[in-house]
């Protein structure tokens, strides 16, 4: 493992009973890289997500993150790491403020007033700090969410579909401002999206799940030549409808 | 830069406060919880209010069933802030985003206890001025006594809390009518309202398990005998002890099942 490796995953596996949700998934991230998980539903994208912020216990395999042992020491490495996914909400009476101050209490962060309102503004939320959670559009929560997933500017970012219910120039502004803050941070990104033009702006490597495996893996533009397509959408239709001459 | 602080008390704080918000921004959470004690406090009043003519046995002590009601109250309240003030993060399908963070479940059990104790000292609270202004039972004379009977009884209901948290952890939101169900199930055994020596010798035998047993022979004995049993006081201080373990091993038991079985991300309404 690199001394720079954000992440380092060797052989994980996960199963439930018979169900086999990941086999064998080894890879590392850089830091200050962007990795893709790129699959169809069900390819064990959340899975992967789920373990390597320790919410769920692999079946095998190990886990390294910011240099430490996740299973052994998931307490040091939590505070430096963070997350945001349309399936997981926020505390929905709360007001997008108070989710906020709550989170940075939760992390620790010093100067929590001034780094939400340095997020309100580069997220376009200062109109909605004093609004409840619930009462958010789905586009809006997605927002919120993701400053939650900035509150203690993470040294790894984990995001499972962080613009799907975004329009296209919220999302736009959005992947802006993701690839200005990992490269001005130098954190390691680990993005599930079915997106792809999004994984292909964003991503320096892509990993292809299907059935829980790695199927192939580059960077973007490489798997795209590799399979002679024109884009990585007609690679992930080929891997997805089995069409793949590998 | 160091941008983190770390800290169980702060991570506690931070649910405490985000407990307190829920409770700030809903009106109608606030009026529930001193709803439902008063509402008994008026029954029971009522009640205590005819038999003090009509029974020698309550006109030694005419407080005895406010008393009873209100440290009563106690438990069931301290149990459902423990495990209701839990649904709220399985409502709001905020489990995930908790638990990615610094956030330890230990830590969690402790801001649930101590929004538990606010809770109901709220709720109970009102229900016992009531029961001063209107029925002239002023339950503060019984002095630090009453301070033993309550922390008792609401540990008592913060360990049954942690169990039935654990229980919907690990089979979801269909068992949440453990929480109301939970704590009725051993009313009949703590004798509350009556001597357990009423009940048949093998149901006493179960009662003795019981903290809230001693808890309420205790204050029968004060308010009937002017004695305290300290005896029973501190056996109940220590099955307490016991009951709490129990219920916080429960609790982190689950917890780590839920992460073996991928229910943190799932578990919602």
């Amino acid at each position: 493992m690199s001394e720079s490796a954000a992440i380092s995953v060797t052989d994980l596996s996960k199963r439930y009973g018979t169900v086999t949700a990941v086999a064998s998934l080894s890879f590392d991230l850089e830091s200050g890289r962007v990795l893709g998980l790129l699959g169809g539903n069900g390819a064990g994208k959340t899975t992967t997500l789920a373990m390597l912020m320790g919410l769920l216990l692999p079946t095998t395999g190990s886990i390294r993150v910011l240099g430490e042992d996740l299973l052994r020491h998931r307490y040091r490495v939590l505070p430096r790491i963070n997350f945001s996914s349309p399936y997981v909400d926020l505390p929905h009476r709360l007001t997008v403020h108070q989710n906020l101050r709550v989170y940075a209490g939760l992390y620790g962060v010093r100067k929590a007033a001034s780094r939400i309102r340095e997020l309100a503004r580069d997220l376009d939320l200062e109109g909605l700090l004093d609004r409840p959670y619930g009462r958010l559009s789905a586009g809006q929560k997605t927002r919120a969410s993701f400053a939650k997933a900035l509150i203690n500017r993470p040294q790894l970012l984990l995001l499972d579909e962080p613009t799907a219910s975004l329009d296209p120039d919220t999302a736009d502004r959005l992947r802006t401002y993701l690839r200005d803050y990992q490269q001005a941070s130098g954190a390691g990104v680990v993005l599930a999206s079915h997106n792809m033009l999004e994984v292909e702006r964003l991503c320096d490597e892509v990993i292809m799940l299907r059935h829980g495996r790695i199927f192939d893996r580059g960077a973007p533009a490489d798997l795209v030549g590799k399979y002679g397509r024109e884009s990585l959408e007609e690679v992930f239709l080929d891997m997805a409808r089995g069409r793949s001459q590998l | 830069m160091t941008e983190h602080r770390g800290g169980s008390l702060r991570r506690m704080g931070a649910m405490i406060e985000r407990y307190v918000y829920l409770l700030k921004g809903s009106w109608p959470r606030i009026i529930e919880l001193a709803y439902w004690p008063t509402m008994q406090i008026i029954l029971w009043g009522f009640l205590s209010e005819y038999l003090v003519h009509h029974s020698s046995y309550l006109a030694q002590a005419s407080g005895v069933l406010l008393a009873a009601a209100l440290l009563w109250d106690v438990m069931f309240r301290g149990q459902l802030g423990v495990s209701v003030v839990f649904f709220e993060e399985l409502y709001s399908r905020n489990l995930g985003h908790l638990f990615a963070s610094p956030l330890r479940a230990h830590e969690l059990a402790g801001a649930l206890f101590i929004i538990s104790l606010l809770r109901t000292l709220i709720g109970s609270g009102m229900a016992a001025l009531f029961a001063y202004w209107f029925y002239h039972f002023p339950i503060w004379q019984m002095g630090f006594v009453l301070i033993a009977l309550f922390m008792n009884l609401i540990v008592m209901g913060w360990a049954i809390g942690l169990v039935v948290a654990g229980l919907v952890l690990r089979y979801g939101l269909g068992a949440e009518n453990l929480a109301w169900a939970a704590i009725f199930a051993i009313a009949p055994l703590s004798g509350i309202y009556y001597p357990i020596s009423v009940l048949p010798h093998a149901l006493q035998v179960v009662a003795h398990a019981l903290p809230a047993a001693y808890v309420f022979e205790a204050m029968r004995g004060l308010l009937f005998h002017h004695v305290v049993l300290y005896r029973s006081l501190w056996k109940a201080a220590a099955i307490n002890a016991v009951y709490l373990a129990l219920g916080i091993a429960v609790f982190l038991r689950t917890f780590r099942d839920a992460r073996v079985h991928g229910r943190l991300l799932n578990l919602g309404e």
